[in-house]
């Protein structure tokens, strides 16, 4: 079942087309590589969807609804959760607030009186121990390493009950062991019956975790279809490596 | 005796200036130099009421308080489009723009002549009249305030103001309307801005506008950046250091004049020097 399709989606820099009239799907229980060289349209396109930036043309539609204007924080109401292709944590703050942060309540007049219960405690607890951050939970976000940074911020967007789940490079810069935990978080996801994307350079991690791969260029989508199969075809291939 | 209590009055009010700008620049991140503007405001709406319909003082504060509130709302939702640098100068154009109104609006204000005469507290008979029952009220607002900035920075709502002031549009994504937030807080920060300037006016009994131009903004500013940003105890003691410290320029024997500059001066030296050495303030933990 998809969950959030692109019909002719665009975005324009100028006269430079970043999101090339894109009909994509995302289907529900499945993880869908997007996949595509430098400056191809793929952060571009999860900024557009997640409303980051505008949409210069089509739509999107999440849920049956079709919407042409995106504001950012509509984006979790409708299912959607990301992290960015460079880190965006709020630095200052606490590990466990960085968490905290996405399990309270959104309305100004609720969050004023509440405070954090048990209940947001033991979520939070839960989702640092899976990533191994537990015993940093006092710390500023800032001074952890690159990798662990990267796994809060996973842990971060998986904190939200979503039904959609954008990852933009979320193996890049990570050992192998984190690159395990991050592998089993996507799969547990795609097993709950979430509709996964991910954004990866790394082709042997796409063929072994993707159902599904859309192989986009210059903003335009060039291939799609099963990973092994797509990431073979001369055009990936020319696109990747040129002429 | 009395000039003690005198410097220990002008610490709560500017405890309680600090505390309020406290809570949009270091819990939030928003560069506003705007406060001395909410601080006239609340202090010529209490002055007045008192002088023209000797309403109590606690009904006169809490009506300058809504006053500021409401030209916040309207003040904030143009700022709320603003971040950073622009922010700055937006806020710092309402503060000059109060200042002229003060300045001009000569048939309620009475200009640079200002207000004379504004009443004392007053509750059920007893009367804040001396300067030991004054600094007591002083303190106890400043109290208050200190809680209330607790209260909300404890919240959840707190959190996301400190989100805001680390990356707004990240925080957006995750279902906050950031634009509430940073409204919201503005209100409040104005409301207890004008508490103090009800105040001041009610200690000095006498108000003019130079009290409430830019360079005060600034002045309340250089509070919360010497006691450190998102620090309570940190906006009290900068508020204790930059009024005390200056003060003992009067016993250093230079002329009076030559010592009013040297306060300047101070200023400008303390806040290099925190910028080199300590940028997150004596108790501050956040940098800007």
């Amino acid at each position: 079942m998809e969950l959030l399709e692109t019909k002719n989606l665009q975005k324009k820099f100028g006269g430079v087309h970043a999101v090339d009239h894109l009909n994509l799907s995302f289907e529900s229980g499945k993880i869908t590589a997007l996949v595509g060289p430098n400056g191809s349209g793929k952060t571009t396109l999860i900024n557009t969807i997640t409303g980051l930036l505008s949409i210069d043309g089509g739509e999107i539609i999440v849920g049956g609804v079709e919407l042409k204007f995106v504001q950012p924080s509509q984006v979790a109401a409708l299912g959607i959760t990301r992290t960015f292709q460079s880190v965006r944590l709020f630095g200052q703050i606490s590990v466990l607030d960085n968490i905290l942060l996405v399990l309270t309540k959104r309305d100004i007049g609720s969050a004023l009186f509440e405070r954090h219960s048990n209940q947001h405690l033991k979520a939070a607890e839960d989702v640092l121990k899976k990533v191994g951050l537990w015993e940093k939970r006092d710390e500023p976000a800032e001074i952890l390493s690159y990798g662990q940074r990267k796994l809060l911020e996973i842990a971060r967007a998986v904190s939200i009950p979503a039904k959609i789940y954008f990852f933009d490079e979320p193996f890049a810069g990570l050992f192998v062991e984190m690159v395990k935990t991050v592998s089993a978080i996507l799969q547990e996801l795609r097993n709950a019956g979430a509709a996964v994307v991910l954004v990866e350079h790394d082709m042997e991690l796409v063929r072994n975790l993707a159902d599904k791969c859309y192989v986009l260029d210059s903003g335009k989508l060039i291939a799609e279809g099963k990973p092994e199969e797509v990431l073979q075809k001369p055009e990936v291939v020319e696109a990747y490596l040129g002429k | 005796m009395e000039y003690l209590i005198y410097i220990a009055t002008l610490v709560c009010i500017y405890g309680i200036l600090g505390l309020s700008l406290n809570l949009v620049v270091g819990e939030t991140g928003l560069l506003s130099i705007a406060q001395a503007g909410f601080y006239g405001i609340g202090a010529y709406a209490t002055a007045l009421l008192l002088v023209h319909t000797g309403v109590n003082f606690f009904v006169a504060m809490a009506l300058g308080m809504v006053l500021a509130g409401v030209i916040a709302l309207f003040i904030g939702t143009v700022l709320s489009r603003f971040s950073g640098d622009y922010y700055a100068l937006v806020s710092l154009g309402f503060n000059v723009i109060v200042f002229s109104v003060l300045l001009n609006w000569r048939s309620l204000t009475q200009g640079p002549l200002g207000i004379p005469q504004i009443s004392q507290p007053m509750i059920f008979g007893f009367s804040f009249s001396t300067p030991i029952l004054f600094l007591c009220l002083a303190l106890i607002l400043l109290l208050l305030v200190y809680l209330i900035a607790s209260f909300i920075t404890s919240s959840s709502f707190g959190r996301v103001l400190h989100a805001i002031r680390e990356d707004e549009e990240a925080i957006a994504v995750f279902g906050y309307r950031t634009t509430y937030y940073k409204l919201a807080i503005f209100v409040i920060s104005a409301m207890l801005a004008a508490l103090a300037g009800a105040l001041y006016a009610s200690y000095f009994t006498y108000i003019e506008p130079f009290s409430f131009q830019v360079v005060n903004s600034i002045f309340i500013l250089a509070v919360i950046i010497l006691g450190g940003l998102s620090s309570h105890r940190g906006a009290v003691l900068g508020a204790l250091v930059l009024v005390i410290v200056p003060e003992a320029l009067r016993f250093t024997g230079l002329p009076s004049d030559i010592a009013a500059q040297m306060q300047q001066v101070f200023y400008g030296l303390i806040l290099i020097l925190l910028m080199l050495y300590r940028p997150q303030g004596l108790l501050g933990k956040f940098r800007m």
